[in-house]
């Protein structure tokens, strides 16, 4: 019989022990957690940044990556979009009760192979198992805690004349999840961008003040990241259609199921606004790596609406990019 | 295989409209993919003030009168019941606010969303234990893969499977718009996909009738920008003529095999259009000899035909006579995440279209 | 109103048949377009095709849009 998850291996008995020796320990190995004390004791150094997020994605294995690495990349990125390097993780598992240890083993690779790649130590955890229907397979939280590297990133101080950049494709993520978990298609090659952005945000942060902000467009996608940006402002986002790089796939998978890419979630994306005399020259150094070839700069910050974001079509139309209201559904009119 | 048209065609048939200013014109857009289209392409911001674009009664969510809708619902709280639905219908509200299929089935309802009629049906062969109920939406385009499955369900004997058919014919609702006195239309936009099925001849009542300049069209801007500058010729020459801009998959006679599938299940029977009211033979009712997979009888629901009148101005809007912002509740009580009318329960409705892109 | 899109057939078995564009393949069902063999274009809306997309068809549409904008620019002058 395959091996799975019971009720015993969150009871903090001996099972919860094998589990945290023979799979997590071997995997997470630092002096930090090796402790196993209730909490962990860490070295620090100045002014440091915290973020915590969960993840709930279904399925948890999609194309291009499974709910390990984005539960490492998501906390990773945050902390790097507050200007942060970041450090140290926690990371804790709530597993439904039948899950198979197999898919544990590999998601816990997974984790391991990220935060190795981002060089982020996770120090503490814990693991609960609940009852079979209580919960989706698995659910998975990290907080994480990351040095302040630059400070002052903010909608504060974009300016008319400033610069939008995106880092490569948008809205990978979202239509490869959404088309793995609804199996409308038969097969595709649509994958999900989730990977950490610490290259890219290093080279970001050597310019300084002159990038206002940046942020992952995660849910909601490029659309509602950017309206952020300047809601309540005087200022406007007018993007340029025809610039804002999209993959072929991406935009075929959308057409079919008449949803938006630029409201689709990317995992392994930035998203920029920075000032024009650096603009140029921040796109060639984002360029040169590898996962920011695709980099653009897709609009530029203007007076000429109010808090909006509009969108110049290639026939010389405009509309207005709103935020995402609700999940978007796959429709058929 | 897009078809790869040259940037520069664009921009002269761009031009011309955009410097028309000879005659004031409303258009009349059937079709809720076209009012998407038209939306996102940013069409409505090249028009002059002269040309106006009307959104029809061509998007069959915003059509679906909220009896029809509670009715749904009340079904899908049968706990034998499971709903197959198009993501569509998923959002849509009935009369009681915040009510819908997702907010349901986050409280319990059997609902899965899908793709095509062909997935309700292995639905209902993978779940034996369940009555699944697929909601059949939409017009001449959508009706015939019901129409597909209810057969294939006969064929193969699938005793748990039945359709809640809400699909409608586009002509009787139009005749009623013409008809009415209040209409201020001067020419059609004609849905390139139902003319698919149905073929131009489909739609020569508009121009042989009513003497209105009519084209059909496919959804790509430089398919709309022609049959606007179609439109505007027939106007300029006082003709009334429905041409067929859509070359490459509209014909004369449309597809015959999908017309066959639609006469063969469904007969025209009395409909309410949600902001237009009830009208004769409009809707698309499954005929006796496959009433075993009719919603309607299996559940022996009682339709109700009153078309609740809403407090908001759809009415109007539909019929070309105001525009979403001239509506007191626009974007002030009624908005997507709370929808009061018709035109604003779907994305393609006219309000929606607006309220998302175009309140610069 | 409807939402169609061409996809080219790879795969034709009695009515069922795999469609595929830019890599993005899904099941259809084609009981409304008779003559169509491997490697033809379909307009699919709700999974199914609802017609052929013709070659030669497209290629007049390309056509009428040039013509089309040939007129409007002359007009414009």
């Amino acid at each position: 019989m395959e091996e799975i998850i019971t009720l015993d291996y969150g009871s903090g008995g001996k099972k919860t022990s094998s589990l945290i020796e023979e799979l997590l320990l071997p995997n997470f190995n630092n002096s930090e957690l090796n402790e196993l004390m209730d909490g962990a004791i860490l070295e620090s150094k100045g002014r440091i940044a915290f973020s915590t997020d969960s993840f709930v994605v279904s399925p948890y294995f999609f194309p291009g990556g499974d709910i390990g690495k984005l539960s490492i990349c998501g906390t990773v990125n945050d902390l790097l979009m507050c200007g942060a390097i970041p450090k140290y993780l926690s990371l804790s598992f709530i597993i439904e009760e039948g899950f198979k240890i197999e898919h544990l083993k590999k998601i816990v690779n997974s984790i391991s192979e990220t935060a190795k790649k981002c060089d982020v130590k996770i120090v503490t955890g814990d693991t609960k198992v609940v009852e079979k229907g209580k919960g989706d397979g698995i659910y998975i939280n990290t907080s994480g805690i990351g040095f302040m590297e630059i400070e002052g990133y903010a909608k504060t101080r974009i300016n008319d004349g400033d610069v939008v950049i995106v880092t490569g494709n948008v809205g990978d993520h979202g239509v490869a999840v959404m088309s793995a978990r609804n199996g409308f298609f038969l097969d595709t090659d649509l994958k999900s961008d989730c990977m950490p952005l610490i290259d890219l945000a290093k080279t970001i942060f050597k310019y300084g003040n002159n990038v206002k902000i940046m942020r992952d467009p995660t849910r909601g996608g490029l659309a509602t990241t950017l309206n952020e940006f300047v809601e309540g402002t005087d200022l406007s986002i007018e993007l340029i259609e025809k610039d804002i790089p999209i993959a072929q796939n991406v935009l075929t998978a959308c057409e079919i199921l008449g949803i938006d890419p630029l409201y689709s979630a990317n995992e392994g994306k930035i998203v920029l606004v920075a000032a024009k005399e650096i603009a140029e020259n921040l796109l060639n150094d984002i360029k040169n790596l590898p996962e920011g070839r695709n980099a653009s700069i897709i609009g530029r910050v203007t007076s000429n609406y109010k808090g909006l974001v509009v969108l110049k079509t290639p026939i010389g139309g405009s509309r207005i990019l709103n935020k995402l209201t609700g999940a978007q559904l796959p429709r058929i009119c | 295989m897009q078809l790869k048209i040259n940037p520069n065609d664009i921009k002269d048939i761009v031009e011309f409209i955009n410097n028309y200013d000879k005659k004031t014109i409303k258009i009349m857009e059937v079709c809720g993919t076209h009012t998407m289209a038209i939306a996102k392409s940013g069409i409505k911001t090249i028009l002059p003030e002269n040309i106006k674009l009307i959104s029809g009664p061509g998007c069959p969510v915003c059509v679906t009168a909220i009896n029809r809708i509670d009715e749904v619902l009340a079904l899908s709280q049968n706990p034998k019941v499971l709903i197959a639905t198009f993501g569509d219908m998923f959002k849509v509200p009935g009369s009681r606010p915040g009510v819908n299929l997702a907010s349901l089935k986050s409280m319990g309802a059997k609902i899965e969303m899908i793709y095509s009629a062909m997935d309700a049906l292995l639905i209902a062969e993978n779940n034996p234990e369940y009555e699944v109920v697929f909601l059949g939406i939409g017009f001449e385009t959508t009706a015939p893969g019901t129409a597909v499955a209810i057969k294939e369900a006969k064929e193969r004997n699938i005793k748990n499977f039945s359709v809640f058919s809400m699909h409608k014919f586009v002509e009787p609702a139009l005749r009623v718009l013409l008809d009415s006195k209040e209409i201020e239309i001067d020419a059609f936009i004609c849905p390139g996909h139902v003319s698919t099925i149905l073929g131009i001849k489909g739609f020569k009542f508009l121009a042989d009738e009513y003497k209105k300049p009519s084209v059909i069209s496919g959804f790509e801007p430089e398919d709309i920008l022609t049959a606007i500058y179609k439109i505007i010729m027939q106007i300029e020459k006082n003709t009334a003529i429905v041409e067929n801009e859509y070359l490459r998959i509209v014909n004369l006679d449309g597809n015959k095999f999908a017309q066959k599938f639609i006469e063969d299940v469904f007969e025209p029977v009395d409909d309410v259009w949600r902001g237009l009211g009830v009208i004769p033979r409009s809707g698309m009712g499954i005929k006796d000899i496959y009433s075993d997979f009719d919603t309607v009888k299996r559940f022996d629901i009682k339709l109700n035909f009153e078309d609740k009148v809403t407090i908001c101005k759809c009415g109007d809007i539909i019929k070309g006579k105001i525009e979403p912002k001239e509506c007191s509740l626009f974007a002030k009580i009624c908005s997507p995440e709370n929808p009061i009318g018709p035109c604003m329960v779907s994305s393609e409705g006219a309000c929606a279209a607006y309220y998302k892109y175009l309140r610069f | 109103m409807c939402l169609a899109v061409p996809l080219k057939l790879v795969e034709i078995d009695g009515n069922d048949a795999v469609a595929e564009l830019d890599g993005i393949k899904m099941k259809i069902r084609i009981d409304f377009v008779k003559d169509v063999k491997v490697g033809d274009y379909v307009y699919v809306h709700a999974g199914f095709a609802i017609n052929k997309l013709d070659e030669e068809l497209a290629k007049e549409n390309l056509e009428l849009f040039r013509e089309v904008a040939n007129a409007a620019k002359n007009k414009s002058e």
